[in-house]
């Protein structure tokens, strides 16, 4: 049974994190250089911890797998970033920027914690612009605002299409200040490959140098993992190839609960695979079906070219079926959607999995030389990879697994159920709920950052003495010794299959059995052919080389081999939640409509899961989620 | 379709390496360049072979990890193009392709195409940034940027890091790299306190990193997958020489009352 005590703040949420902050207690100037606090992973969440830590004046030491902090995937974030600026006057607030949180995250979220989120997004544009981040301005010098998918106010930050970069690089900027003050020091090329947890305290971790091979120990007095999300368990995701759930599984087998692992984004617009070779889905931001359209031909055998097809004979379904929003429905709905004509046979290009999104109307209506302006980058982006002009030709989408809102359960400081392991940014579950808002992601990870683990850390290492524990410890040893076992083992198998292609079809199974719309039947078959392919995997997998030189297939098959117990992790929550809810949708659970449709009763809660050993069934954890301050409701889109 | 695939094989920064030769059949016109590369790697383990190294991360053209010179132009024959972002239609069928990795003396090979571009850390380390800490911050309309010079900004600040421009200077110099972060910060209202010592201690870095000087081939503006524009070299060159003109006297300390 995990400790789920949460911490909430009690009192009105107005003042909830204002008055928790002051509760919590601090570590004084003088102290805090006697602090080691490790931070994995350099995207926004990390970056942005380290470099707040650091100069606070924590000793911090950071971890990531690339050559480069500034490479972390925040970077290829596009759209925006979210803040209740309500610079437009149209009516935004902090209040406002919550609600629609909490709308589209389908009341499976807990409140405070994204009231507090809402309540830091303005403080983040304000961190953002000092660092030197070059957000859009408008004509007479002031910050500009997009409008981005399911809400009705004009709160999105953006830096043309690279939004993500340019708040990366400012995070990244800051941490290469501090590395230059020696008060970080980072290791590059480096993989964490297992936690030590001593009486049941976080106390440090292992590390593989990527270069060298060689293992090392690291003590710590607290560890935050920003490693990012797991949505390359389909193999086929918008994620970097290197992004994986290695960190969080080693952490969870450690005893942290792993939080709504099935809640898993499927964005409504990439390019559509072109084959079997498809090493990744590039995503083209949703900020485009401010200006596209989506239809698909009304016949399913036209063969037209989309310009010669006339408009009564095109399909634009998502304006017909809710025509309050049209294009600008929530992401699940429009991928949902997308899947459902092209299951109809509607589909465009040629695999017949693949959408319009129309510029024509936009372009006649702006021209075309503002609409270019808006989306230079993506055009272009688009064009390299089809060799098609969105000018000319309509684009051609489909949904693409994007973003998991599931990670390490924490508390309302963050902290995961290993008192003294944090977890920030995408990797803990906290802000999302079953779904997520467009242009939140940048923004969680940042108030995670900055804002949040900077002080609440303060309140567990002032209640524990620095140092106290080294890596002289027997429990070192005995871990260092599990991950090198690890990866002997998985250098001696020496099979016939490749790490490429075990992943390969791992994704093939999560894609078909827990992907866009989930049923019992799916899930458990799911469940029947994940242990057999692992089974096969750990027989006749074939890694080449040594582990004492930079061996990129040993790095994958270590990053596959946590994706199968992962995945089958996922499809077991799937399985146990037996509700839709957002992004999560069992066929047993539908309106008419084929939208999600919550059961309150019985689901208002956050599965947390338990390792229990090697091959036992993991043990369902519930926190019961109350919804106080907004009370819940049924999401609407159509009216 | 087929091509015939020359790349470079090294084990170590120590060891010499060599061009290896494949025969790769079965590709397609709308394979990405590293999907090619992947599908060799295929053929070598199912042979019993190491695969080649080669960085790659987000394959979307913006993390800036590969780091290949293809057919003698770094990240390949398309212009502003990653090489991740490279597809197989811009090759014949029946082509050479020849594969090494960026070269250059700050950029030292660790494995195949896998080189150390740690340098561009340092640089950065050196006053790539603006000095802050993470708190209350004024008001950012209270500093209205006009819109032309954020745009400038920012195209400064797409650069990605790669590293292009290094392997595509005849003197592996890094000022394209170096000036768009100096220019980046120092157009910026944000970045004027620091830009004086910030282009002087950057630059004294680039030179201690054995980056070469620069001589205005502009190969690196031609090969910048961004297409970061050699204007600001100039730009750099011009707060360069300001910051050795204007450089105040540092008289903390030494100012008595009378």
């Amino acid at each position: 049974m995990l400790n789920l005590d949460a911490k909430l703040p009690g009192g009105p949420i107005e003042e909830a994190w204002t008055n928790h902050k002051d509760q919590l207690r601090l570590v004084g100037p003088n102290n805090r250089p006697k602090y080691k606090v490790l931070v994995v992973g350099t995207g926004l969440a990390g970056a942005s911890a380290a470099a707040s830590m650091a100069a606070m004046g924590y000793q911090v030491e950071s971890f990531c797998f690339q050559d480069s902090p500034r490479r972390a995937h925040s970077i290829a974030a596009q759209g925006g970033i979210n803040a209740s600026k309500n610079y437009r006057n149209d009516g935004d607030s902090t209040w406002r920027l919550f609600t629609d949180t909490q709308k589209g995250g389908d009341f499976r979220s807990r409140e405070s914690n994204v009231y507090r989120l809402a309540e830091l997004s303005t403080a983040i544009i304000d961190q953002c612009v000092s660092q030197g981040v070059p957000f859009a301005r408008e004509y007479g010098g002031k910050l500009a605002n997009r409008s981005f998918g399911g809400v009705l106010v004009e709160r999105t930050f953006y830096c043309r299409g690279e939004t993500g970069q340019q708040l990366l690089l400012g995070a990244y900027s800051a941490m290469q200040e501090q590395i230059s003050q020696d008060r970080i020091k980072m290791h590059t090329r480096t993989e964490v490959l297992d936690f030590v947890v001593i009486d049941g305290q976080l106390r440090g971790l292992i590390t593989r140098n990527l270069v060298t091979g060689e293992i090392k120990r690291h003590s710590a007095d607290a560890v935050v993992l920003a490693t990012g999300g797991y949505g390359n368990v389909f193999y086929l995701s918008t994620n970097a190839k290197g992004s994986n759930v290695s960190s969080l599984m080693r952490a969870y087998r450690r005893g942290a609960g792993f939080a709504n692992p099935c809640f898993t984004q499927i964005h409504p617009t990439s390019i559509p695979a072109s084959g079997d070779y498809q090493s990744k889905l590039t995503l083209m931001s949703e900020s485009l079906r401010n200006d596209g359209r989506i239809w698909v031909p009304r016949d399913k055998d036209e063969k037209r070219s989309p310009k010669d097809i006339p408009e009564t004979e095109r399909y634009y379904y998502l304006e017909e079926r809710y025509p309050r929003f049209g294009n600008l429905v929530p992401r699940d709905v429009a991928a949902r959607n997308a899947k459902d004509v092209c299951d109809q046979g509607l589909g465009v290009g040629p695999t017949g999995y693949g959408v319009y999104l129309d510029f024509a109307s936009a372009i006649k209506e702006k021209g075309a030389a503002a609409v270019k302006s808006k989306y230079s980058n993506l055009f272009e982006m688009y064009q390299r990879i089809t060799d098609d002009d969105p000018v000319e030709t309509p684009m051609r989408i489909y949904p693409a697994v994007h973003y998991t809102m599931g990670g390490l359960w924490v508390d309302y400081n963050l902290m995961t159920t290993i008192p003294g392991l944090y977890a920030a940014g995408e990797s803990n579950f906290a802000d999302h709920g079953a779904n997520r808002l467009g242009a939140s992601s940048l923004m969680q990870c940042l108030a995670d950052g900055y804002f949040v683990v900077p002080v609440t850390i303060g309140d567990y290492l002032s209640r524990i003495t620095p140092g106290e524990i080294g890596t002289e410890h027997d429990q070192f040893a005995k871990v260092e010794n599990e991950v090198r076992e690890q990866t002997s083992k998985l250098l001696s198998i020496n099979g016939d299959r490749s790490t490429q292609s075990f992943h390969r079809e791992l994704g093939k199974i999560m894609w078909e059995h827990c992907g866009i719309s989930r049923t019992r039947e799916s899930l458990e078959e799911g469940l029947e052919k994940i242990p057999k392919l692992r089974e096969e995997f750990w027989n006749n997998v074939r890694v080449t080389g040594e582990g004492n030189h930079l061996n990129q297939s040993l790095e994958h098959a270590g990053r596959v081999a946590d994706f199968f117990d992962f995945g089958e992790l996922m499809c077991y929550d799937a399985l146990t939640r037996d509700e839709s809810c957002g992004c999560h949708l069992r066929e047993e659970h539908q309106t008419p409509e084929g939208e999600a449709k919550r059961n309150d009763d019985d689901y208002a809660f956050v599965s947390v899961f338990e390792h229990k050993g090697a091959g036992e069934k993991p043990e369902l954890n519930k926190e019961a989620l109350e919804f106080e301050a907004f009370p819940l409701a049924t999401r609407n889109y159509k009216s | 379709m087929r091509i015939k695939i020359h790349v470079w094989r090294q084990k170590s920064a120590d060891d010499k390496g060599h061009m290896e030769s494949h025969q790769l059949d079965g590709l397609t016109p709308d394979m990405s360049f590293l999907e090619m590369l992947d599908t060799l790697n295929e053929k070598l383990t199912a042979e019993g072979t190491e695969p080649v190294a080669f960085d790659h991360d987000c394959r979307e053209g913006v993390c800036g990890s590969c780091s290949m010179v293809v057919n003698g132009e770094a990240h390949g024959p398309r212009s502003e193009t990653t090489t991740c972002q490279l597809y197989m239609r811009s090759f014949d069928d029946g082509a050479e392709v020849f594969v090494e990795p960026f070269r250059a003396a700050a950029f030292p090979v660790v494995r195949d195409l896998v080189v150390d571009r740690s340098a561009f850390d340092r640089i950065i380390q050196a006053g790539g940034f603006i000095s802050n800490h993470s708190g209350p911050k004024p008001e950012p309309n209270s500093i209205p940027i006009e819109p032309m010079v954020q745009e400038a900004a920012l195209d400064a600040a797409s650069c990605i890091g790669c590293g292009a421009c290094v392997a595509a200077c005849p003197n592996g110099s890094a000022m394209l790299f170096t000036s768009a972060k100096v220019s980046h910060l120092g157009m910026l209202p944000q970045g004027q306190t620091e830009r004086f010592e910030r282009v002087e201690s950057m630059v004294n870095q680039m030179e201690a990193e054995g980056f070469g000087s620069c001589r205005n081939y502009a190969e690196c503006e031609a090969q910048c997958p961004k297409g970061i524009s050699i204007a600001f070299i100039g730009r750099m060159n011009a707060d360069y020489l300001k910051s050795q003109l204007v450089k105040p006297d540092d008289t903390r300390g030494k100012m008595h009352a009378q």
